[in-house]
């Protein structure tokens, strides 16, 4: 095994363009900056395109437009301009194109804004959360697939830490099984053969070849992303057979909570570790089992409260979940505050601890 | 004096001496109002497609009009975007598939209102693809209302009392912004309101797309097209109301050409 020091970011793209990623769109902005980069350097070199987009708008939909030839495609922001393109998210979601996009957040405080969304219409994105950059890399590579297997837009919740760090990488194909032939791509092929295509939200079809319409196509989204949820929720845990207190956490903010209980196990405390690595879909039957005979639930995560909302829906005694995270930025906006140190995160759960015995 | 008798049925039977459908379309049928200028130029378009032989490989971008709905006969692989974003869908598309021709339909709320970052911005990149503006000067699909190339004056259902500068501000000559790009090699703005204008619109269409074909870059031509509806004239009055009101502000001219 080879490993090479690369940046997350790096990382992140070279991932993308094994996976067969043919463009990239972005628009300068931190923490995915680098993110822009790296692809505006790496696509050229490997017969892609990567254009400095002039908005996260114009952004996203050029990358509609590549990924409806059946181009692999990807486009990212952080949760600023995600924002800028949710309609567009929504878009792609209901006329079915497969899109990569890269949350390079810079906090906790897009996970409403991955999980739910701002766009139009029934539909939800898969959102992955990687703890690392080695798993961002395993992401990147899966998000392509799951785009193209499922005809949907999919994001990578990254972060400013995995964008930044440096390390050691070995960055190898992965295989995720075969996927169902772009038979719906734009190529021009049947233009003039009666046969043409359309690729539309409101699905009319075309004359010759009517489309299901509106109602019916929606109900099949619908039913899709349904689907989904049934099938591709990850999550990860550790000690929680016999553990009094589950801790619940996402993304790098995970690892350091993981660490804290670890350290927590050593002093003889019975705690466990949840992590969901799909923020949607939510694996929610995973923790309302890993929760069902503990006596609390604790989330920790950097925001005013996001993902217990989800918490709260998955474990039978919603009493049992309190929020031990909160807001917390670097006061130039730009990454995370104070509170993410595994001192802090050990403070807050001794805390409980002391607390429960008293 | 000779005369067709109708009191009896015709000697010969009727036969048919010319084939006038477009070409291109999967069916006759359509939903435009009496008196819309967009079928025309969509038919021009499509002509000049078939005409220069670039239907194979061809792909089209459209945004959200009355064309809109004329994406489910036009027989071309049609991407039907978000308003206001065919440029950019189509850069994505010829991106990845430079060889096809690829072109967008918007109207003027579309590109002009809703898309006028895109499309100014596709132009200066100098994406070698062509966009077609349906220009008429109004929301026709929402029935009525003003859009940012009313000409002043123009009664539409949200400036009841005519487009006023001191309200609603000035039009936007849209394609003369183009023209001062370095990016667009051709620009041309025609009508669809007499026949010689349709002539003459179409020999601009060819010329966007074999430009492009030659890899030439940004084109764009933009089609003064008869709204009576939006307008709310009688049908027959379109096309001179619309001689004497936008033509008048938009001419019909060739605004760059590239040697």
């Amino acid at each position: 095994m080879t490993l090479r020091l690369m940046e997350g970011t790096e990382a992140i793209a070279e991932a993308a363009i094994l996976s067969g990623c043919r463009f990239f769109t972005g628009y300068p902005m931190s923490s995915f900056t680098k993110l822009l980069e790296h692809f505006a350097q790496k696509l050229p070199e490997n017969n892609g395109v990567c254009i400095n987009a002039e908005s996260e708008i114009e952004g996203i939909n050029m990358t509609i437009g590549a990924a409806s030839t059946g181009a692999r495609a990807a486009t990212g922001s952080c949760g600023q301009g995600l924002a800028l393109m949710q309609e567009a998210i929504a878009e792609a979601a209901l006329n079915e194109t497969p899109l990569v996009i890269f949350n390079m957040a810079r906090n906790q405080q897009d996970y409403f804004q991955a999980t739910r969304g701002g766009g139009w219409g029934d539909y939800r994105t898969i959102t992955l959360a990687p703890k690392d950059v080695w798993e961002a890399v395993e992401h990147t590579q899966l998000l392509f697939h799951l785009a193209d297997l499922y005809r949907a837009p999919v994001l990578l919740y990254g972060d400013d830490l995995i964008a930044k760090t440096q390390v050691g990488v070995e960055i190898e194909a992965r295989e995720f099984g075969t996927l169902p032939d772009k038979n719906w791509a734009l190529d021009g092929k049947l233009s003039g053969t009666g046969k043409s295509r359309v690729t539309w939200t409101f699905a009319w079809g075309k004359h010759n070849t009517p489309g299901l319409r509106a109602d019916k196509h929606w109900r099949n989204i619908a039913a899709k992303f349904d689907a989904i949820n049934n099938i591709e929720a990850r999550w990860e845990q550790q000690y929680t057979d016999d553990a009094e207190i589950v801790v619940v956490a996402f993304g790098t903010v995970a690892k350091f909570v993981e660490s804290v209980v670890e350290e927590l196990r050593t002093k003889g405390h019975a705690i466990g570790f949840f992590r969901p690595i799909t923020l949607w879909p939510f694996p929610n039957d995973a923790l309302e089992q890993a929760t069902n005979s503990v006596r609390r639930v604790l989330v920790f995560e950097l925001n005013a409260g996001q993902m217990i909302d989800d918490v709260k829906l998955s474990v039978a005694d919603k009493t049992k979940v309190q929020g031990i995270g909160g807001v917390s930025v670097h006061d130039s906006g730009l990454s995370y505050g104070d509170l993410l140190s595994a001192q802090s995160i050990l403070t807050r759960i001794e805390e409980i601890i002391t607390g429960d015995k008293k | 004096m000779n005369y067709i008798a109708t009191n009896a049925p015709p000697a010969e039977k009727s036969k048919l001496v010319a084939n006038s459908h477009s070409p291109l379309l999967q069916t006759t049928e359509h939903h435009f109002c009496a008196g819309c200028g967009e079928p025309v130029g969509i038919r021009i378009l499509l002509e000049a497609l078939s005409e220069l032989s670039l239907v194979d490989g061809s792909i089209g971008v459209v945004g959200h009009g009355c064309y809109g709905g004329a994406v489910t006969t036009i027989d071309v692989d049609i991407l039907q975007c978000l308003h206001g974003r065919a440029p950019s869908c189509a850069t994505g598309i010829k991106r990845m598939r430079p060889e096809s021709t690829v072109f967008t339909i918007q109207g003027d709320g579309d590109m002009v209102n809703e898309g006028l970052q895109e499309v100014l911005h596709t132009a200066a990149r100098g994406e070698n693809i062509t966009c077609v503006l349906f220009n008429n000067g109004v929301f026709g699909d929402t029935g009525g209302q003003m859009t940012t190339t009313s000409v002043i004056g123009q009664r539409t259902k949200n400036s009841i009392n005519g487009r006023d500068p001191a309200a609603h501000g000035f039009p936007i000559h849209i394609s003369n912004l183009i023209a001062s790009l370095e990016g667009s090699a051709y620009v041309a703005r025609g009508a669809v309101h007499k026949a010689g204008a349709i002539a003459k619109t179409k020999r601009m269409l060819k010329r966007a797309l074999s430009l492009q074909q030659q890899g030439a870059g940004f084109t764009m031509v933009e089609i003064l097209t008869m709204c009576p509806t939006g307008w709310f004239v009688p049908v027959s009055e379109g096309g001179d109301y619309m001689a004497d009101s936008m033509e008048k502000i938009y001419p019909v001219t060739v605004l760059k050409n590239i040697a």
